[in-house]
């Protein structure tokens, strides 16, 4: 089964929204072997002028994931997910996410390509707080392969 | 903290050895939430023709940066980090893998005061993120 072209564009509800907690930065900076200080410890990142312990720059992924689950639960978009490897992925900061913050992701197609067989879907997931400001941009592009 | 001044296309601001356990992975399971088995079992790896357990790409992803991020002053001064996942990484249930970065300074924009820091990843030789680019804002 084919990637459905008609995705491209197409965009999706805002995911609930994430609240992010001070022990899962400081779980997720342990597991991405981060030794930040600003990550781990909440004096070393309101001395650097944060309100709170600041997230790794890959902890977007976590909220990003919730709409990409969108995507690929989507009956119209083809996408069997048995079939999928991630291919790049991007994050595009205005300011890092910090504890304490309430995210929601908006999902956009913004590319669906064939290549070979193979189809690659690039989805953009505007991450906003709870003022509705941008904080990050996730984008990855997921090659789905076909029948081999 | 790092600053511009003194800075030159060309120059190696960190190198960094890392060593990916099947503990780290599990550990990475937890903490992203991404639970697929070829993450953590032999089997569920070579049922879909995998050479063994791999690690996360986005593992991979979020471990490669750090040595760009300590020596930029902190994860708060990233402004834009993307990769081009190209080979998987093998981790061994003995020896792990061991991953060996390379950050080296592509580009930099005196106006914005930033710095695009262009990352090598090797897995046995092998680079295993391509276009892998971190920009950052510097003092």
């Amino acid at each position: 089964m084919a990637v459905n072209p008609a995705i491209q564009g197409r965009s999706y509800p805002q995911t609930p929204p994430y609240l992010v907690g001070r022990e899962k930065v400081r779980e997720f900076a342990r597991a991405v072997l981060a030794t930040d200080r600003a990550s781990l410890d909440v004096e070393a990142a309101r001395a650097a002028g944060f309100a709170d312990l600041v997230a790794p720059p890959t902890f977007a992924v976590v909220v990003q994931e919730h709409s990409l689950t969108q995507l690929l639960t989507d009956p119209e978009a083809g996408i069997d997910f048995t079939r999928v490897v991630h291919g790049d992925q991007r994050f595009s900061f205005t300011r890092p996410i910090v504890a304490g913050d309430e995210l929601t992701a908006t999902l956009t197609v913004t590319s669906v390509k064939s290549l070979g067989g193979h189809s690659m879907v690039t989805a953009s997931s505007a991450i906003v707080d709870s003022a509705g400001a941008h904080v990050v941009t996730a984008t990855s592009t997921l090659v789905v392969r076909g029948d081999e | 903290m790092s600053a511009l001044e003194g800075l030159a296309v060309g120059d190696i601001v960190a190198e960094r050895e890392i060593v990916l356990t099947r503990d780290s992975l599990v550990r990475y399971a937890g903490a992203s939430g991404d639970f697929n088995p070829i993450h953590y079992r032999d089997d569920a790896a070579a049922s879909v023709g995998l050479p063994g357990v791999l690690a996360h790409g986005m593992l991979t992803m979020g471990a490669a940066v750090q040595p760009v991020v300590d020596w930029a002053g902190g994860a708060g001064r990233v402004r834009d980090y993307q990769v081009r996942f190209t080979r998987p990484v093998v981790v061994s249930p003995e020896d792990g893998a061991l991953l060996a970065v390379s950050a080296k300074v592509g580009a930099i924009d005196r106006e914005a005061r930033t710095a695009r820091i262009d990352l090598t990843v090797r897995f046995g030789g092998d680079t295993v993120l391509g276009k892998a680019q971190v920009v950052v804002a510097l003092d």
